[in-house]
């Protein structure tokens, strides 16, 4: 175990060197200067080539990413060009909000998808089967963003119960676990559940009903096993697939919640990240796309150990 | 013992309703920037930086009145209570500095702090030099060569050539306190959250990206202007339909631009929805590039004349002032043009086919245009309003659409640019604040671009001179009569397609009272209450 272990941690290394070359690259294919959020617009050419010698941007692009690659062995992500502040606090400080959303949007998602799946596949073809795989279905279609604008309305404005943007009172940030600040939480995460609701729903009413239908599964049955132990074989089975999409899905839950953290005011790296992207915070997108990256890749070593201990198969592949 | 207590009582009594009097409540503003503009004195995040965190913390040595709602502001003293040029030589002013205001850490306001805060900017080898105040303030005040205290109170510079514009450039410059930069380890960063001003407001909190908290400063020099309320909190707010939730359910009492579709709900709700006309336009700006079809006087006027502006205040919920030339209707120096910007197709279709084009000869042009940005209201829909207008006189419009940073990059490069593409116009929409931005910038022979902002490469002789008479007019009435000479010549000779104006809508809860919109891009929040 330790040593597929160190096998899939030492497959990282390649991995993270080449998302820092394309995180790096990518921000800087994009049209635009980073210089536009910090000077105004009618600035002269000469204040503007001052200011871009000052943040090192009149550099060769592979000096610049060795010296941004010397920074970060160090620690050091950077400035924001648009703030001046540490990269590093913005980063991490809007990634702790995301993580919080995308944790309680997994809370949410998760046991109602897998016991909605479950319900699905041990019922196949029935009438509660096509009930549920309509909610999946319609929980992966329906544009998130949309939900979210539709809750405000319903939750914020017409009826008044719950806070429409914000992680806490008055556009506070600074998360603390009582009512003022959980009662901001619930719709953006709510709104986030959905789409991982109807994925880990369709996912395991396909696994379970695979399973299910499998000889071993007869046998089981045959050797007068109780319905409740054969399903706990059946939910072992199904169990390293599942956590894989469920790993997944928090990836994204994680990442790719820009919309809905926009909708909400909701202070994460989503938001972070289209703020960024508008005014062209190089050292600022640079450093969130890279932690979130890396985020992606430690989730997926995090779901292969597990999978590889939940099923010793995985460790012979 | 027992009357003392009585007497104790009363007092405590009459104290707190003294005090429930006196309480004038908190304002929540939903701006519509990312973050909390920059706070050390030099602001960023444009417009709203400076309405925010500029005018309120701090004093400029000129200021604009922002006390009327009825007449375009005009500059008033601030921190310096007199300027005049020196007859002999007019590149020396000489600023006569207010007496007894004080910085909100206590520390006495001198011509020597004034000394010190353009070094600040301009000075790159001063211990106090910020860059990034410094790319803020810069390019507000070209024609500053130099600066001398010539006594606490007595303050001169000197400008680069004659230059009578000099006192709208000093509107921008925002005086910090030395003393508390020095009590802040002379550190810039650790200014940030405990800056001090000589404003009306005091900032008591700041959180990066989250909020900032404003207090009336009450030894403020003009009693006038001492705020009201309790306190102003400043919340960041960029998606304007968040904004709105967030003023519809209560958790803001005021927000900078609410989305046009979301109006008749507010106004529904009883929510009020202030507006004004004030110095911005949306126009565009035409290339003068040999070759360019704009530079026949006919179409550039048949164009002006295609467009039913008062057919377009719907799609923008009636928040618009129709163009009826560069600056708006209200500006003082608007003048008394001979050319009529109205809606008259026959006249623009006559003037299309002088200039040799018709029904089977349609002019072709490319134009620049971006789906959102600072102030350009709703580009998409407007330009396609547009270009459905100019189709109906044979002028054939294709946009090259691209994003609003690049889209400023382009502005900046200039018609000539390879990178504009061919592009004859380009869709911008312009603070005309003061006579250098409002006029000078877009068409000056020496602004160019790339030196400059005269994206069009337009360059007149007679144009010219107008400027640097402008320029040389000391007398602010008399170069008043200059302006609006000069906006006649923009209009007569149609330099620009002039489609509408900006009103600045903002909304807010009824029980926001006595905010006086003033038609300017900064505001003052001094006179608001809150009526609980």
């Amino acid at each position: 175990m330790l040593s597929y272990f160190l096998r899939r941690l030492i497959l990282v290394l390649p991995v993270a060197f080449g998302v820092s070359v394309i995180c790096f690259l990518l921000v800087q294919i994009a049209p635009g200067d980073p210089l536009t959020a910090i000077m105004p617009i009618d600035a002269t050419a000469e204040e503007q080539a001052a200011m871009r010698a000052a943040y090192g941007l009149d550099k060769p692009l592979p000096i610049q990413y060795a010296i941004w690659v010397g920074n970060l062995m160090q620690g050091d992500m950077g400035k924001s060009i648009a703030t001046g502040r540490p990269v590093a606090d913005e980063v991490f400080g809007a990634v702790q909000n995301s993580l919080l959303l995308a944790v309680s949007a997994a809370v949410i998602a998760f046991p109602i998808g897998i016991f909605l799946g479950f319900l699905a596949g041990y019922f196949r073809d029935t009438l509660l089967d096509r009930a549920v795989t309509a909610v999946s279905i319609t929980g992966v279609s329906v544009p998130n963003y949309w939900l979210g604008i539709v809750l405000v309305i319903i939750f914020s404005v017409n009826l008044g119960w719950l806070p429409s943007m914000g992680a806490g009172p008055g556009g506070s940030q600074s998360w603390s676990w009582d009512w003022l600040h959980i009662r901001h939480l619930i719709l953006p995460a709510v709104t986030l559940a959905v789409v991982p609701i109807g994925i880990v729903a369709r996912t395991v009413r396909a696994l379970a009903g695979d399973i299910l239908t499998q000889d071993f599964v007869q046998a089981l049955y045959a050797k007068g096993m109780s319905r409740g132990d054969v399903l706990r074989h059946v939910a072992r089975n199904a169990a390293a697939t599942a956590l894989s999409v469920m790993g997944l899905q928090l990836g994204y839950l994680l990442g790719g919640s820009i919309l809905i953290e926009t909708v909400f005011n909701w202070p994460g790296s989503g938001f972070l990240l289209s703020n960024a992207i508008f005014q062209r915070d190089l050292p600022l997108l640079q450093g969130t796309i890279l932690i979130l990256a890396l985020f992606f890749v430690a989730m997926n070593l995090i779901v292969d150990v597990a999978q590889a201990a939940i099923d010793p198969r995985i460790k012979r592949t | 013992m027992l009357r003392l207590k009585a007497g104790i009582a009363a007092l405590a009594v009459a104290a707190t309703m003294a005090s429930a009097a006196m309480a004038q409540g908190t304002l929540r503003i939903g701006m519509t920037a990312a973050d909390i503009p920059l706070t050390t004195g030099q602001t960023d995040q444009g417009g709203e930086g400076m309405r925010f965190m500029g005018y309120t913390v701090y004093d400029s040595l000129i200021e604009w009145d922002l006390t009327s709602a009825d007449k375009p502001s005009v500059l008033i003293p601030g921190l310096a209570t007199e300027w005049s040029v020196d007859e002999e030589d007019k590149t020396k002013w000489t600023f006569t500095l207010r007496e007894g205001v004080t910085f909100h850490d206590g520390a006495p306001f001198t011509a020597a702090d004034v000394v010190w805060n353009l070094d600040k900017i301009l000075d790159e080898s001063s211990e106090q030099y910020d860059p990034r105040q410094s790319a803020q303030g810069k390019s507000r005040i070209p024609a500053v060569a130099s600066y001398e205290a010539i006594d606490d109170y007595t303050l001169e510079i000197t400008t680069k050539e004659p230059d009578a514009t000099l006192p709208y450039q000093m509107t921008w410059i925002l005086m910090s306190s030395k003393a508390n930069w020095e009590a802040m380890d002379k550190d810039w960063e650790k200014v940030a959250g405990s800056p001090s001003g000589t404003g009306p407001w005091k900032l008591e909190t700041f959180v990066p990206r989250e909020r900032a908290e404003l207090v009336p400063f009450a030894d403020y020099w003009d009693d006038s202007r001492v705020p009201q309320l309790d306190k102003m909190v400043l919340i960041p707010l960029p998606e304007p339909n968040a904004r709105s939730a967030a003023l519809l359910s209560g958790q803001v009492d005021w927000i900078e631009a609410p989305a046009p579709d979301t109006i008749p709900a507010m106004e529904g709700n009883g929510f009020v929805i202030s507006s004004n006309a004030y110095p911005h336009n949306w126009t565009w700006h035409l290339s003068r590039l040999e070759g360019s079809p704009w530079n026949d006087i006919r179409v550039r006027k048949a164009a002006n004349l295609a467009i039913d502006r008062e057919g377009m205040a719907p799609l923008l919920g009636g928040l618009m002032v129709p163009a009826k030339g560069f600056l708006p209707p209200s500006s003082q120096w608007f003048g008394n043009p001979s050319f009529d910007i109205s809606y008259d197709l026959d006249a623009a279709k006559a003037l299309m086919e002088e200039a040799g084009y018709g029904p089977d000869n349609h002019l072709q042009v490319k134009a620049l245009i971006s789906p959102s940005g600072s102030g350009q209201m709703l580009p998409l829909p407007m330009n396609e309003y547009v270009q459905q207008s100019l189709a109906e006189i044979w002028i054939d419009v294709e946009f090259s659409v691209v994003e609003w940073n690049q889209m400023i990059n382009l502005w900046r490069a200039g018609a000539a640019d390879p990178s504009v593409d061919g592009a004859m116009s380009v869709n911008f929409t312009y603070f005309l604040q003061d006579p250098f931005t409002g006029l000078i910038r877009h068409l000056d022979c020496n602004l160019i671009a790339p030196n400059g902002t005269n994206w069009g490469h337009y360059c007149d002789d007679e144009m010219q001179a107008l400027f640097s008479e402008i320029k040389n007019t000391f007398d602010p009435e008399a170069q008043d009569a200059v302006m609006r000479k000069t906006h006649e010549k923009y209009v007569d000779d149609a330099l620009f397609l002039m489609v509408t104006h900006d009103v600045a809508p903002r909304a807010m809860a009824p029980k926001v009272k006595g905010f006086v919109q003033a038609q300017n891009w900064y505001q003052n929040f001094s006179s608001i209450t809150i009526e609980e």
